[in-house]
């Protein structure tokens, strides 16, 4: 079942459950470093992707570091 | 041999009075180059999202080994945003240190001194050691201090501008009042800029612009180690007082035709 949520300010229609599947499906390589991950304004620590679930209307942010002064 | 002594931010030291900046160099390895030949230790990045387009390399592989890696808040203009930022700079790259930027606008650039307070305040509380980028206006400083920041960034001119120090006399005054290191931060356009921050007794600098976007950016890297080492030693040594008029250095007598 896909649900809407967003994903760094643009609606995504997404199949993943968690998290981690999100990445996944998104691309994102989860053992990058750097990568941090957000839902509806909170960090989700790297160890808490597999088990945090990915809900419908969920705010999701994705970065990681850039260049920068 | 008289060498430049260490400083220390939040229990940590460092061998260079250098803190850089990472963006707009022409390329990777030009900027790679100039890091090296700065002689810093500390390099600032930003958060950012990921592009869903895929992504290219990463700062933490590129430079994270060999610096220290300074997350910064640039961009961010509410309490909100900058706070979550720094958390997600602190999971990304598991550190507490971050550059705390709250600009008012995008056109200035200038910090929002009301907000960050705030916002200040709140990231000592989780845990974070804070170095705020700020005006150069000593109260502000204060306040700052007062909420427990581990350093305070104030700027020389705005970001980017390469005006240099536009108010020396508010950074003396920030720097004889303040308790924590006092970074100056932005606005440095070249050389001389920096040496004068720290002739001034600024603890170090912080620059971005002035080396990434010279044509030259590892020779102007190089130059910009120097100044900071001669700035240091100069405030080390003290400054003789400015006078009005003449005051010979030959010996008066003995000349010749007298």
């Amino acid at each position: 079942m896909t649900r809407q949520i967003r994903v760094n300010g643009d609606p995504v229609p997404v199949a993943a459950t968690t998290i981690a599947a999100l990445l996944a499906e998104q691309g994102i390589d989860r053992t990058a470093r750097g990568v941090a991950v957000a839902v509806n304004g909170g960090v989700v620590r790297r160890t808490e992707w597999d088990e945090t679930p990915v809900r419908d209307g969920d705010d999701i942010e994705i970065v990681r570091p850039f260049r920068g002064g | 041999m008289v060498v430049v002594d260490d400083f220390e931010i939040a229990g940590r030291r460092f061998g260079s009075r250098l803190i850089m900046g990472s963006g707009g160099y022409p390329n990777q390895q030009v900027m790679l180059d100039a890091l090296e030949a700065s002689g810093t230790e500390v390099v600032t990045v930003s958060i950012r999202r990921v592009s869903l387009e895929g992504y290219s390399e990463s700062m933490v592989d590129l430079v994270g080994s060999r610096y220290t890696l300074l997350p910064n808040t640039a961009g961010c203009e509410s309490v909100r945003d900058a706070v979550l930022t720094a958390e997600l700079a602190r999971e990304a790259l598991e550190t507490d240190w971050v550059k705390l930027e709250l600009i008012g606008d995008r056109e200035t650039l200038m910090p929002d001194g009301i907000q960050l307070v705030e916002a200040a305040e709140q990231l000592v509380k989780s845990g974070f050691q804070v170095l705020p980028y700020c005006t150069d206006d000593p109260i502000l400083c204060q306040r700052l201090v007062d909420v427990g920041s581990a350093a305070v960034m104030p700027l020389g001119s705005p970001i980017g501008s390469g005006m240099g120090i536009c108010n020396p006399f508010n950074l003396e005054m920030i720097v004889r009042r303040s308790p924590v290191p006092v970074v100056c931060d932005a606005g440095i356009g070249t050389a001389s800029d920096a040496a004068q921050a720290l002739e001034i007794g600024c603890d170090a600098v912080m620059l971005n612009t002035a080396v990434s976007r010279s044509n030259d950016p590892v020779r102007m890297a190089t130059a910009m180690r120097h100044a900071i080492e001669a700035g240091r030693l100069a405030h080390g040594a003290g400054r003789i007082p400015r006078r009005r008029y003449a005051e010979p250095s030959s010996p008066q007598l003995g000349l010749i035709g007298s």
